[in-house]
């Protein structure tokens, strides 16, 4: 039936060779952990791609019930950890996770560069991989205002006069960021929300293909 | 089934191992999200009780009157008073109907005798549906079903009411 269902398609539209272009590549001896164990340390690109999956999924959810409004959002995480079915389970995912894909990403770094790995010709994938931990940081720093909670608030204050310290456009950076000079308030937070799920989600997609192309492209470094 | 003995290949085998683990994983991952999606589907609904709508029952006549009332109701994180209305009275058994202003057309709000043409009847000013003094729609006119029927109950006098239930073509 499936096989049936994917002939009448390939037929037509000849995919095979898009997947097999995808599916089909080469994985050297020495990238792989069965031949030798200590290759295990080539996961972590992949596990933090897993992770930042479980976070795409996990946050989908989460915005079902979430409101992104000064007097909503707290009550609606309340709501959701009390009284939904494995909300605290998936908002505990998307917590947990967080901070998990920093660690991977971090663990994915130092693999990168004590292997030397970043080395002519991947600069330009290296370059691709710091903007995408940049990225990741700033999906942490909006992310953890939107429980709207007294952590929530001061870490945000803080982060904001983090911001305030850039020289010359400090002050207005952090306008920028906060929708408003003075007050930590509702245009904060749906502007954090909207930079949360919108735009760096966004910003994390495209490079997060531009990095997997550039390493299908140029292969995975040879052995020390 | 053939008798002869069938052989696993490598590669078989290694795609339903993979495929096991990939679908145990992405169940494990899913089956939370999933469930809590699913949740107000499997939440027990919040019928059976019963408001004071601040009517004396010997105060119900057979000529049907409109009572309004508020109720709390609770939607999710977010609490609110909702207005409610019926038309009560007393049929010819001296029992109590209280009917649902809401014509089963299109969800207009109907009031007794709202027409000077259609006395003893039912009217809806949208589309003139008409329904008799029981709530039964009439022929002809644009309502399928009679109007829905409150459950009601009588404690110290008053009058009380539930869920409006959808009653069968009479």
């Amino acid at each position: 039936m499936l096989q049936k269902i994917y002939d009448w398609i390939d037929e037509r539209i000849d995919i095979t060779p898009i997947w097999r272009d995808i599916a089909d590549h080469e994985v050297p001896e020495h990238v792989n952990p069965a031949h030798h164990f200590s290759a295990f340390v080539y996961c972590f690109g992949g596990l933090t791609f897993f992770v930042v999956v479980i976070q795409i999924l996990s946050g989908m959810f989460l915005t079902m019930y979430y409101v992104p409004d000064i007097e909503n959002a707290w009550k609606s995480v309340y709501y959701l950890q009390t009284e939904v079915a494995h909300g605290q389970i998936v908002r505990g995912m998307h917590h947990w996770g967080a901070s998990v894909v920093v660690v991977m990403l971090l663990l994915h770094t130092l693999r990168v560069f004590f292997q030397g790995s970043y080395k002519k010709p991947r600069e330009l994938n290296w370059m691709v991989g710091v903007l995408l931990f940049f990225v990741m940081l700033g999906l942490g720093f909006t992310g953890y205002l939107l429980p709207w909670d007294n952590k929530a608030y001061f870490a945000t204050q803080v982060g904001l006069e983090i911001a305030e310290q850039v020289p010359f456009i400090g002050d207005q950076l952090k306008t920028l960021l906060a929708g408003d000079s003075e007050i930590v308030g509702a245009q904060t937070l749906t502007r954090f929300f909207a930079i949360h799920v919108f735009f760096l989600p966004g910003a994390l997609f495209a490079l997060m293909a531009v990095h997997f192309i550039l390493i299908r492209r140029q292969g995975i470094s040879g052995p020390l | 089934m053939s008798e002869e003995k069938q052989q696993v290949s490598r590669r078989q085998f290694l795609n339903y191992t993979l495929t096991g683990v990939g679908g145990f994983m992405a169940a494990g991952l899913l089956i939370s999200p999933i469930r809590m999606a699913i949740d107000p589907v499997l939440k027990p609904s919040s019928a059976g009780e019963y408001a004071n709508v601040g009517l004396a029952v010997e105060d119900i006549t057979t000529e049907p009157q409109r009572v309004d009332w508020k109720i709390d109701q609770v939607d999710g994180w977010y609490e609110s008073k909702v207005s409610k209305s019926a038309w009560v009275f007393k049929d010819d058994n001296d029992e109590i109907m209280a009917l649902s202003p809401t014509c089963t057309h299109l969800g207009c709000v109907v009031s007794w005798e709202g027409n000077d043409d259609h006395p003893n009847q039912f009217y809806c000013p949208c589309h003139d549906g008409r329904y008799y003094k029981d709530g039964t729609n009439i022929e002809g006119t644009p309502p399928t079903r009679p109007l829905d029927l409150y459950d009601h109950k009588v404690e110290n006098g008053m009058l009380y009411l539930g869920k409006a239930n959808v009653r069968g073509e009479a």
